[in-house]
């Protein structure tokens, strides 16, 4: 177990090593001066240089690169050559928004996902199981950001025509100042990050629970008397943990990208849309700042994935 | 009475369940109709006289400057800029298929060899290539493609590269466990001792074997790559404007979202884009079925279980 962990680090290690270096790289090997950017248009050589001089960009790439890591270890991520911010305070301001819409579609995507997968596996080839495979279909199919506009069309936009507001078209609302509020304003965006993700865990939860039911063990439980329910939900479920936790781990790097353009429809501003803006106006610090931190998060989020997976999977303890 | 008894080849017997299979002919029809209209798109601009970037400032706009919802002229409505949308969707369809087949053929290609390589091999190989493969996974997507594009602007070329860049590994990890398999054969085995080297065992015994799994997967990286690349160009990193795409038609209709007052704007791109990757996925599920009839998705498990445990 404890190779088993090492290794689980080491790969956490490397994976952020080579983001780091993948962005250091893509910033020096880019074409344009970010010195002229951040001191415009219209500003002579001499200050051009001064800016330049000021940011450290005069200096060797490996050295610039040391205390980059350096300075992004010890959480100083730099200043956004738009509006002069450190680019840490940028971020953080975005997070409380991301982090709501991702945590709840998560777990939005487990509450429907499971359930219909296990509807769908207790009477294979039923009507329920039909309209759970539908749903699986049409939700691995339907591309997120045409889910939440016609969201935003059916349900804010058609009762709002009719005099009345169902659901607000956007915008994000602190949990502290009004948990009903805030949960009011994620519904859609949670609703449209979750859909495709629950299509896919129904198709894995049925999958799987198929394949257990199927196991002699389950064949003694039913041998023994146990009511159907009883198999189903204490012998058969809970095998299908562990291989639901290991999708999880790997759907977490792909969250944020799903994030990313749930908040670009829904006007929510948080670290995706931040990224965003930040590409449209070549604001480099802050693409850095965003790509690092959010490598970081995914690899820790990983890493978590990894250890509860050792608490769900005795098999690997040993 | 004499019934003739008559033999029926693996391929016939594939296409026979294949075409008894209604909802994935139906998908297989939409899609030769798709090809259809990327492949005519100019011949509908020619029809209606309308060019994919040509804006009708007189008829395709009220006087108050908003898009004309669908009429005899403008079959499907027009644009913020008074553009046939019926035309930009027939254009726009050459770019989602074209992206969405060769980024998948791309990524069979590369996925396949590795997947053959990590299998036959085993050993260090094999692990050098999972954890690369495990590396390609934890990387997050989309925030490199927005690095690239800050870097190098938005392009074709740039979004089928982080496409296929991104999408072998399914691939990869199918094949490799099929080869791991295939590998203790016997024709294997037999091949490996009339002095073949490993070339020829890898691309004449056991590629030919993959053939069901390739197909497949391949079908279904298409839908994963079409709705990658509208997705790209929605959020302004994939196809540049003025050239149609789907995504980016739905990126300006949500733009002030106007297409709260003008739904053709969604409604045609978005049915689009969804019957689209919609069909694929039934195409892969029904080629699923025809080519491997013991994984018939509603059948009960019970057949299955000693193939599942001699795998793993």
């Amino acid at each position: 177990m404890i190779s088993f962990v090492a290794s689980r680090i080491g790969f956490a290690a490397l994976v952020l090593v080579m983001l780091s270096g993948f962005v250091f790289t893509l910033f020096f090997v880019a074409p344009g001066d970010p010195a002229r950017i951040v001191a415009g248009e219209r500003a002579t050589e001499a200050q051009v240089a001064m800016v330049r001089e000021n940011l450290g960009l005069d200096r060797p790439i490996v050295e610039q690169y040391f205390s980059f890591v350096g300075r992004s270890l010890s959480g100083d991520l730099g200043y956004s050559y738009r509006n002069q911010q450190p680019v840490l305070d940028l971020i953080k301001n975005r997070m409380p928004a991301t982090i709501s819409l991702c945590v709840g579609a998560v777990v939005l995507w487990l509450m429907m996902g499971i359930p219909i997968g296990i509807m769908s596996a207790r009477r294979p080839g039923s009507l329920a199981d039909r309209i759970g495979q539908g749903f699986v279909l049409i939700g691995v199919s339907f591309p997120s950001f045409v889910l939440g506009m016609a969201a935003l069309y059916f349900l804010y936009f058609v009762p709002r025509q009719a005099g009345f507001t169902l659901f607000p078209p956007g915008g994000y609302r602190p949990f502290l100042d009004n948990p009903g509020l805030w949960a009011w304003h994620l519904m859609l965006p949670w609703f449209t990050l979750a859909f495709t993700s629950a299509a896919i865990y129904a198709r894995l939860t049925r999958g799987q629970l198929l394949e257990v039911l199927g196991e002699d063990y389950i064949r003694t439980a039913r041998a023994k008397g146990l009511s159907e329910r009883k198999v189903v939900y204490k012998h058969g479920v809970r095998s299908i943990f562990a291989p639901l936790t290991t999708q999880l781990g790997a759907d977490i790097a792909a969250l944020l990208g799903g994030a990313l353009v749930t908040e670009q429809v829904f006007g929510l501003q948080g670290i995706g849309s931040l990224a965003v803006q930040s590409v449209q106006t070549l604001d480099r610090p802050v693409i850095i700042g965003v790509v690092l931190l959010a490598g970081f998060f995914i690899v820790i989020a990983n890493l978590i994935v990894d250890f509860l997976y050792i608490l769900l999977d005795p098999r690997i303890r040993t | 009475m004499s019934t003739e008894i008559k033999q029926r080849g693996s391929l016939e017997l594939t296409m026979r369940r294949l075409i008894s299979d209604r909802a994935g002919m139906v998908s297989m029809l939409f899609i030769i109709a798709l090809v259809a209209v990327a492949v005519g798109a100019d011949a509908i601009a020619a029809l209606t006289g309308h060019s994919a970037t040509a804006q009708f400032l007189n008829t395709g706009l009220t006087p108050t400057g908003l898009p004309v919802p669908p009429n005899g002229e403008f079959l499907f409505g027009t644009d913020q800029l008074g553009r046939d949308v019926l035309v930009r969707l027939a254009h726009g369809a050459r770019i989602s298929l074209a992206i969405g087949v060769v980024a998948s053929l791309l990524a069979a290609i590369i996925g396949v060899t590795v997947g053959l390589v990590a299998g036959y091999f085993g050993g260090w190989i094999d692990v050098v290539l999972g954890r690369l493969m495990d590396l390609v996974m934890s990387i997050p997507v989309l925030l490199c493609m927005l690095s690239l594009v800050a870097v190098f602007g938005p392009s074709v070329s740039l979004s089928l590269t982080v496409i296929v860049f991104f999408s072998w590994t399914t691939m990869g990890r199918v094949i490799r466990g099929q080869v791991l398999s295939l590998r203790e054969r016997e024709f294997v085995v037999a091949s490996r001792s009339m002095g073949a080297g490993h070339l020829s065992i890898m691309f004449t015994d056991i590629l030919p074997n993959l053939g069901a799994p390739i197909i497949i997967y391949t079908t279904m990286m298409v839908p994963t790559s079409i709705i990658f690349e509208a997705t790209l160009s929605f959020l302004g990193l994939g196809i540049v404007p003025p050239a149609p795409s789907w995504g980016g038609m739905l990126a300006e209709a949500a733009n002030n979202s106007i297409y709260m007052f003008a739904w053709w704007l969604v409604l045609f791109p978005g049915l689009a884009l969804l019957f689209t990757t919609l069909s694929f996925n039934i195409l892969g599920d029904a080629l699923r079925d025809a080519l491997d009839p013991a994984s018939m998705r509603h059948r009960a498990p019970k057949k299955k279980k000693k193939s599942v445990r001699a795998a793993s």
